[in-house]
């Protein structure tokens, strides 16, 4: 009586296991990716990092010719114009995200959502043809880290948005009612309950907009304006930002150019994985923390 | 009035005084709440209007485009002088179709199978546990890195051509997909495993069988937003397609261009005649990207009537 359950279960164990490896092989295959875009685009960047040294960092010049390969006003551009974006985008996105949470009755939620969505949905590319030939012209901005920073703000809201309206919404219902109880206004009791409850997961949620503003390309190539070497806070001056130019200088790049923005790239990938590592890290926690009470 | 009545249960005298005070604070408290409020709502519109803004442009100017050259805008290939006015964006829309189709057939299969891994096999070990913290670190890695990735690691060996900017996209949809695939895979029940077990079906077998088919309609939209997503794509497919002005049907052999390419190479054009191909473009984007979406929305309602 034991001996064909004995067999059936040899059989279908041996299927098993091969359909488990299979299906670890692909999950492997993320870390595979991974790896394999930090080994190899680090090896292209090589030959820019003998010539310049550690100076491709703190060199402010850049100039193809004379083999002079200094990323320093790119590191700044894309840092000004993802503060510039954060500025305008963080404050929104949070009053939209409160909005829908606290404020909107559950009817207008909804049509807010697809909203949100519908932004989100909105090709990147779309957007930097609509700020180089209408948001640049009509409004006197120029091509500019302003422009840009506008550009990118628009696209970040989404997300910092829909992570922001999770988190929040994880706010135990019994706080808010307790402190609505105690006679708060509204207001009191998004920044006596709500906001504390949710602080993390908001920092990180305004990190991963971050990372997404410091690497959008096509949008920021399109209306940052292209100038190189400057290293300005004035935000209407036209500047650049480190994928604009690997966009824009691709096409006529020769050896130790190309190299020199590859190397570029991997000053990106480096600079949004630490962001991103960090972000990751702060919104589990917090969701975490937020199921658990 | 009635406060009065409540302070008489406590010291008589003070309490009175009390009163007049209170209402002052709380006008002050409810009109801060009231100007917050607003600002919430104000903040509401300002993420409205440069939505419309850009929606209106694209629909005003690319309608013209489209309209004008009707339907050779959609047929005609693009032309090769740039300041030539007149339609011609076929070969972009099937270089898009190419390299989105080839980029969802190998990003969706290996997505599902990871995510099946992750949820069923090794929900907590370790492993598990990295690929699922790396698959939300990867979501971060900028477009134009996976371009110049698969420009570093296939186009230098084979050439521009649809399938390595598929392979870029394809990077960039991976951890989309094992996302959405594992979120849905909890959603299904427990005990329809335990019923499959309990009449003698192995784990793949029911994982083939029971728990993927239960979870379809939601994988099949999750994955569709991420096929929306990466039609709009530009930077990936800048270094592996290359660019092309007539129809390439071949999606291994030969430069290849895409809708997002023809958009970013017309967009700072100085001819009206490439910016309004470039608006068209737009239009035959949006609409596409829009319509992805739609299918991925009624494929969820449909999901959840169901349930």
């Amino acid at each position: 009586m034991n001996e064909p359950e004995i067999d059936l279960r040899g059989a279908s164990d041996y299927k098993d296991r091969a359909f488990a490896k299979m299906t670890a092989g692909a999950a492997g295959v993320v870390l595979l990716i991974l790896g394999l875009i930090a080994m190899t685009i680090t090896r292209r960047s090589l030959p820019v990092f003998h010539e310049m040294g550690l100076g491709f960092f703190t060199t402010k010049r850049w100039s193809p010719p004379d083999s002079l390969f200094g990323a320093l006003p790119f590191v700044w551009g894309t840092v000004f114009t993802a503060a510039i974006a954060l500025l305008i985008a963080v404050p929104i996105s949070l009053g939209v995200a409160l909005f829908m949470t606290q404020v909107a009755p559950p009817r207008l939620g909804k049509p807010l959502v697809y909203l949100i969505d519908l932004l989100a949905g909105v090709p990147s590319v779309v957007f930097g043809l609509w700020g180089v030939l209408v948001l640049s012209q009509h409004f006197d901005l120029g091509r500019s880290f302003l422009t840009a920073g506008i550009i990118l703000a628009i696209m970040i809201i989404p997300i910092i948005t829909s992570l922001s309206r999770e988190v929040i919404d994880t706010t135990p219902p019994g706080d808010k009612e307790g402190a609505l109880a105690m006679g708060t206004t509204r207001w009191e009791m998004i920044t006596e309950t709500v906001l504390p409850h949710s602080a993390g997961g908001l920092v990180g949620a305004v990190m991963l907009g971050l990372g997404r503003a410091m690497g959008e390309t096509i949008a920021a190539a399109l209306v940052i304006g292209s100038a190189l070497g400057q290293m300005t806070v004035r935000p209407l001056a036209p500047g650049n930002s480190m994928p604009a130019v690997i966009a824009n200088e691709w096409g006529e790049a020769q050896d130790l150019h190309k190299s020199a923005l590859i190397a570029l790239a991997v000053t990106l990938f480096a600079m949004t994985i630490l962001v991103n590592l960090i972000a990751t890290g702060i919104v589990q926690r917090s969701m975490k923390r937020g199921q658990g009470t | 009035m009635s406060a009065v009545g409540i302070s008489a249960g406590a010291t008589e005298t003070a309490e009175i005084f009390v009163v007049p005070d209170l209402t002052a604070k709380r006008s002050w408290r409810s009109v801060k709440s009231a100007i917050m409020t607003s600002l919430m709502i104000a903040s509401v519109i300002a993420v409205a209007v440069p939505l419309v803004a850009v929606i209106w442009a694209v629909f005003a100017r690319g309608l013209q485009a489209v309209v004008h050259g009707f339907p050779a805008f959609f047929v005609d290939e693009i032309p090769v002088i740039a300041r030539r006015p007149g339609p011609g964006m076929g070969p972009a829309i099937v270089g898009t179709l190419l390299a989105t189709g080839a980029a969802t057939l190998i990003a969706v299969p290996l997505g599902v199978a990871g995510a099946v891994y992750l949820h069923e096999y090794g929900v907590k070990n370790r492993f598990s546990r990295l690929v699922r913290f790396m698959a939300n670190v990867m979501t971060g890695v900028p477009s134009i890195v996976m371009g110049l990735f698969i420009y570093v690691t296939w186009t230098l060996r084979f050439g521009y051509s649809a399938f390595g900017g598929a392979l870029a996209l394809a990077c960039l949809m991976l951890p989309v997909v094992i996302g959405a695939t594992e979120q849905m895979l909890k959603l299904v029940p427990n005990h329809l495993r335990e019923a499959s077990y309990a009449v003698g079906t192995s784990k793949s077998r029911t994982i083939m069988s029971v728990v993927l088919p239960a979870a379809l309609p939601g994988i099949v939209s999750g994955s569709l937003l991420a096929v929306a997503r990466a039609a709009g794509e530009t930077a990936p497919l800048l270094f592996a397609t290359g660019a092309a002005t007539e129809y390439n049907l071949n999606p291994f052999v030969e430069a290849n261009t895409a809708l997002s390419l023809q958009i970013f190479g017309n967009a700072t054009s100085s001819f009206v005649a490439a910016q309004d191909r470039a608006w068209g473009a737009a239009l035959t984007l949006v609409l596409l990207t829009f319509l992805i979406t739609l299918v991925a929305r009624f494929v969820t309602a449909r999901f959840a009537r169901r349930r």
